[in-house]
């Protein structure tokens, strides 16, 4: 392997530096949270717990009120886009039909347009419609572009499936919506789940299309947009670290459960 | 796309593609959606960008029209903007891809016979995107702010003028825009590099190439579909970004992209027309630049 590229210790060097180099931020974000600061989260000023505890005091809880807004925005984009995604990742993979061009092309070009464009747009459409801004044009906003990246990751697991497995349930007299919910929806559950989480945390991110459909609604990111200009509270850090803690912890469980089955499976 | 890559490595079982009202059914509530909600805003911008302002009407008050004028107006007072946010896209997506190759292939091609590792170099790589993206630019320009212990320490020996500043500075625009869009590049490049059949590259060796001859005539060729889909996912959310050049974060007012000409116009100054037709050309200009790569892949592939 040695013979190949780059020498045998200068990639995992390479790797460790670059590593650090993603993850210093991170840190940095998280052990702010534990700084007691009193303003503005800027200097250094000692350590403490308080900043966990009174999170949702700051600011008359305007930080979790934003946090909450953006949960709720997260898991109702997420069911609408992961449900109208999956439904098209399965046409696409099952079934011929014309257009078929056309509907790849629709899909794609989401993916690339910037948001800004995305989000003026909508808001432009919402505007000559006389829509008033809410959290339902944040929603409507969110599904749309979540959409996309969910067709992308289900139609992968859908290419995977055997259609012999759906075949024989239909052999053995299974209406079609039997077929579908006994067979291949268990089958393509990770495909899904990995598409869901994949838009939560798109959506839960988004700053620069809700900021141009939100209205007065806030969502975690616009508060922090926000307050920068006046110096952020540390209940934003406090906010931002635990859900990267969790968000972390359940990925990498995921990754090794994967790693260890495909071990156990390699040695069969 | 993150967890795309997760799941990339399922097997594909080839299928008979089957005609049926089915497919009708499944596909059209979620085309329907895109047409209500992605075309028609398109359209919509289309027409707001040639609107006329409404006579004696207060600000933010138009009428319908062709006022053609409207693009060269916007082109006429941020060309500056314009050029500058391809440009900072451009150098941003170079550094990008020049930080994640090396990486990818740490991880597509040298931890192969390692599983565990892999996966947890993985999470690495996409765990910036858990942490607030606001969040992780705000960090970078207070650990890299005037008063920091990295600028002090370079400042003292020398390395940096007494009176140099990095944040607010084009430089620090374009540290952000590669930092944060990093993990954009890396997974399609360990997608790819992760199917490379080490076989070609001791064939090359077998032939005498070096190691450089090598990587430059197998690799990067082999590779090519992660580094025109890592270049796109980089450079189209860099070239329209407004976070990182926003004065709050790590830009200045002399740093501003087309993104915030576009923010400020539609939501301060209420010049919708403006805004529309400075989005339209942004997109314009990503699409022709789309468009030269689609022509080389097809969108099926770049799906």
């Amino acid at each position: 392997m040695s013979r190949f590229g780059f020498g045998k210790w200068l990639l995992p060097v390479y790797g460790i530096i670059a590593f650090t180099f993603l993850l210093i931020p991170i840190a940095y974000t998280i052990v702010f949270s534990f700084n007691d600061s009193v303003k503005s989260n800027i200097s250094w000023r000692g350590f403490t717990f308080d900043k966990w505890l009174t999170v949702c005091q700051v600011e008359n809880g305007s930080v979790c009120e934003a946090f909450g807004n953006s949960v709720i925005i997260g898991i109702i984009a997420t069911v609408l886009a992961t449900t109208l995604g999956t439904m098209i990742a399965i046409a696409l993979v099952r079934y011929r039909f014309g257009a078929r061009g056309a509907v790849s092309l629709l899909l794609f070009l989401p993916m690339a347009t910037p948001e800004v464009v995305l989000g003026a747009g909508l808001a432009s459409q919402f505007l000559a419609a006389g829509v008033p801004k809410d959290m339902t044009t944040i929603i409507i906003a969110h599904t749309m572009f979540c959409i996309s990246f969910v067709v992308v990751t289900v139609k992968a697991r859908v290419a995977s499936i055997d259609p012999t497995l759906e075949e024989a349930g239909r052999d053995l007299y299974g209406s079609p919506l039997q077929v579908f919910w006994r067979i291949t929806f268990p089958l393509l559950f990770p495909g899904i789940l990995a598409a869901a989480l994949l838009s939560f945390a798109l959506s839960f991110d988004d700053f620069i299309i809700t900021n141009f459909n939100s209205g007065s609604v806030q969502t975690f990111p616009k508060y922090v947009y926000i307050s920068a200009a006046r110096g952020i509270p540390a209940a934003a850090n406090v906010i931002a670290s635990a859900v990267f803690l969790f968000a972390i912890i359940f990925v990498l469980v995921v990754q090794f459960s994967r790693a260890a089955r495909a071990k156990a499976l390699a040695k069969h | 796309m993150a967890f795309a890559a997760f799941t990339a490595a399922d097997v594909v079982v080839r299928t008979p593609r089957k005609k049926s009202p089915v497919a009708l059914l499944l596909l059209l509530p979620g085309v329907l959606y895109l047409v209500l909600f992605f075309l028609a805003p398109l359209v919509s911008l289309f027409f707001t960008a040639l609107q006329v302002p409404h006579l004696d009407g207060d600000i933010g008050q138009y009428d319908y029209g062709f006022n053609w004028a409207n693009y060269t107006d916007v082109i006429r007072m941020y060309l500056p903007h314009i050029l500058r946010s391809f440009g900072y896209a451009i150098i941003a997506t170079v550094i990008a891809l020049l930080f994640s190759y090396p990486l990818a292939y740490l991880i597509g091609v040298k931890a192969r016979s390692r599983p565990m590792l892999q996966g947890l170099m993985l999470v690495l790589v996409i765990a910036p995107f858990f942490i607030s993206f606001l969040l992780r630019t705000l960090a970078w320009k207070q650990i890299l702010a005037d008063e920091s212990l990295i600028i002090t320490s370079l400042k003292a020996l020398s390395l940096l003028a007494p009176d140099a500043h990095f944040t607010g500075t084009p430089a620090a625009v374009i540290f952000g825009l590669a930092y944060n869009f990093i993990p954009f590049m890396t997974l399609p490049l360990y997608t790819s590099l992760e199917r490379l059949d080490l076989r070609y590259l001791e064939a090359g060796s077998d032939l005498y190439a070096n190691p450089f001859t090598v990587f430059r005539k197998i690799t990067v060729p082999l590779s090519m579909p992660g580094i025109i889909a890592g270049t796109l996912l980089t450079f189209i959310p860099a070239a329209g970004d407004y976070v990182n050049a926003s004065k709050d974060f790590l830009g200045a007012p002399d740093t501003q992209m087309i993104g915030n000409v576009i923010e400020t116009n539609f939501l301060v100054l209420q010049n919708y027309p403006a805004a529309a037709a400075l989005s339209i050309i942004l997109m314009a200009v990503i699409l022709i630049i789309v468009g030269v790569y689609v022509k080389r892949l097809g969108t099926e592939d770049l799906l």
